[in-house]
């Protein structure tokens, strides 16, 4: 596979986290490295279990092919391969290789001497997976509180867990994750389109510059965060709706089992009006 | 300026998250799960432990009392104006009443329904009151026994929980302005009630849903039965009200939403647990009683025991579940209280005295009853002449 031009000055030895040069080489632009080994086979492994477990289920039926997690009664054992212990195995590849697609992202931001913004904000995401089907699960102490693997069937979960709190809405992490994750894509929309209409000027007109992005954002707004700030709001702003979002999900159940509005109550009863 | 900015804003996100901590209601690990449906959907009955277990506290049944001595007299016999109970032996009666006074009076005592110069008297109207619900519990136990309360059964305990109102009776919720002229515009809604959870939904579902015997059997169905719209359909409105009743449901039980349904389909029996048929009888059971026992009882109850609208006081779900799914969890209460399981005819070898049962209202309020069921009341005998003013004491 043809390279880069520039892609040649990337391609340095080391930066890696464990094993020195074992793996450290590409596969045509495919860096490799020891976690993209562990990577591929978890996640090959994982895509076979799923499979065994499609196979053994009642259906084919993509929309319908579910991999549940043990009855509560298991508790955090192991339980029968047929009756939850594949979803046990699953999420443990599952997680094992999203580690390893992490670390090997930090591997690649050590060979090109950057930040690790990109494993950061990934592992953000892990966190919220990890929240799901092992931290809450931990605490409520039982595995069969993850979700289930399954394209109707997690939204069945979902379903369930929210009105297992009578109106999910109400909480207040919930809230502020919602709100996260329509600001993080409303910004997105307007950086893209800022960008887009600046790179595609009409015809007979130039390319825009940064200084008139500004100064059309401050003309519209009254503000512009900038070319490198607009970045760092989006990861903000991207990143906080993971993060509320896996807060709202481990409060409910192991901290809160009421429904959700009368966390309310608080507001209710402050002096000023109680 | 911008390390200022930063710096504030830290801080208030800081105190923000605090004070989301800092407020009541919060539990900790270890819980009490249990599992209403197939591993991996969700339908899970979420509290901790120590929640479990103070719930449980609150709502143990009281120990029964002795077993009557057998034999003896009828208390129809024994007594002037005993209307319901009169085929019961008198030492089955006294027994009763000792119960009940521990039950619905303890700190008032007999005193609290009875003129002690005249036992039989029926001037004080929690008398007459307590007549009628003596046959609405032995209406709930006997009609109701298939489909909602089975072996567990009521006794006045279950409600009444040692106070003379039950803690958990309702009223028709007249909203705010209801007396100063002007019209409320919240549409029923939006004011953050405990019946409905203190969510926005609308406030008094349940004069509309449990406060009327003859009712639309389809009113709180709001789910769509076609993919696509055939019709208009039910309002938004609509669904808002159920959702408050369920909501109410659930507080009253101690329950959440997927105690009963899959909510992936909540309309969808099939997908249902055995729990939501208890319900649904249980609806019309609240609807039954309020509508046939609570009702007639306007012209008995003096205005203070009235609600704003000058409504009767009425029983919901909560007036007997008291937050759990089994009322008194589950104890089999009206075991030890044969007389409670339905009305009490006379039996033949002891009640020879008692003429056969003729169907006859022993209130002037009492109601006909609605269900095709026979819950007549209890046949009224001829009261005695003799006189037998002595009465039982607590």
């Amino acid at each position: 596979m043809a390279m880069l031009s520039f892609e040649k000055k990337y391609r340095v030895r080391g930066g890696t986290l464990v094993g020195g040069d074992l793996f450290d080489f590409w596969v045509g632009p495919f860096y490799v490295g020891f976690f993209g080994v562990t990577t591929l086979f978890f996640s090959v492994l994982g895509t076979a279990l799923i499979l065994y477990g499609a196979a053994i289920g009642p259906t084919w039926n993509i929309w319908q092919i579910n991999i549940a997690p043990p009855d509560i009664k298991y508790g955090l054992a192991l339980a029968p391969l047929k009756e939850g212990g594949l979803w046990q195995l699953i999420t443990f590849c599952a997680i094992g290789a999203f580690c390893s697609w992490a670390l090997r992202e930090v591997e690649i931001c050590r060979k090109l001497g950057i930040g690790y913004h990109v494993p950061f904000a990934f592992s953000v995401a892990i966190f919220a997976y990890v929240t799901l089907v092992v931290i809450r699960p931990f605490l409520m102490g039982a595995w069969g509180h993850g979700f289930p693997y399954g394209i109707l069937s997690h939204l069945d979960w979902v379903s369930n867990t929210g009105y297992q709190y009578l109106h999910f809405h109400y909480n207040p992490a919930h809230m502020l994750a919602v709100s996260f994750f329509f600001t993080t894509t409303f910004a997105l929309s307007l950086h893209g389109s800022l960008i887009l209409s600046s790179t595609n000027p009409p015809k007979g007109e130039v390319v825009k510059t940064p200084e008139h992005e500004d100064t059309f954002f401050r003309d519209t707004i009254g503000y512009s965060i900038g070319t490198l700030g607009i970045h760092r709001l989006g990861l903000f702003l991207a990143l906080s709706a993971g993060f509320w979002s896996a807060v709202c999900i481990v409060l409910s159940g192991p901290f809160w089992t009421q429904g959700w509005p009368e966390w309310w109550g608080w507001w209710l009863n402050l002096p000023v009006w109680r | 300026m911008k390390p200022v900015l930063g710096v504030a804003g830290a801080v208030a996100a800081l105190f923000l998250t605090i004070a989301m901590f800092g407020t009541a209601g919060w539990t900790r690990p270890p819980l009490a799960v249990s599992q209403n449906g197939f591993r991996g959907t969700g339908m899970d009955q979420v509290e901790s432990r120590a929640d479990a277990i103070a719930v449980k506290a609150e709502n143990v049944a009281p120990a029964p009392a002795d077993p009557a001595e057998p034999g003896g007299e009828l208390a129809g016999k024994t007594y002037e104006n005993v209307k319901v109970l009169q085929n019961l032996t008198t030492n089955e009666f006294n027994r009763l009443m000792v119960s009940m006074t521990e039950w619905v009076s303890p700190e008032q005592g007999c005193t609290y329904c009875h003129n002690t110069e005249n036992m039989a008297d029926d001037s004080l109207y929690q008398k007459r009151v307590a007549r009628r619900m003596l046959q609405m519990t032995q209406h709930i136990n006997s009609t109701w026994k298939e489909s909602h309360v089975h072996d567990v059964g009521v006794t006045c305990y279950t409600c009444h929980r040692g106070q003379p109102v039950p803690a958990n009776v309702w009223f028709t919720d007249p909203g705010p302005n209801a007396t100063s002229g002007f019209i409320p515009r919240n549409n029923g809604q939006n004011l953050a009630k405990p019946s409905v959870g203190l969510s926005s939904l609308p406030y008094d579902t349940l004069t509309e849903f449990l406060g009327q015997k003859e009712i639309d059997n389809n009113v709180i169905r709001v789910n769509a039965t076609t993919a696509l719209p055939t019709g208009k359909g039910k309002p938004i409105q609509a669904a808002e009200k159920t959702y408050g009743l369920m909501i109410h449901m659930s507080q009253g039980l101690g329950v959440n939403c997927t105690f009963c349904h899959n909510t992936r389909a909540i309309s969808n029996w099939s997908e249902s647990t055995p729990q939501r048929v208890a319900a649904w009888h249980g609806i019309r059971m609240v609807r039954d009683l309020n509508g046939n026992y609570l009702e007639p009882l306007l012209s008995t109850f003096p205005r203070n025991r009235l609600g704003a609208l000058g409504d009767v006081p009425k029983v919901n779900c909560t007036t007997c579940h008291n937050g759990v799914s089994k009322p008194l969890n589950g104890a089999h209460v009206v075991e030890t209280y044969p007389e409670l399981a339905g009305p009490v005819v006379a039996e033949a070898p002891t009640g020879a005295a008692v003429p056969a049962p003729a169907p006859a209202s022993p209130m002037p309020a009492s109601p006909v009853p609605a269900s095709p069921m026979p819950a007549s009341p209890a046949p009224a005998s001829p009261v005695p002449a003799n006189p037998a003013p002595d009465a039982p004491k607590p």
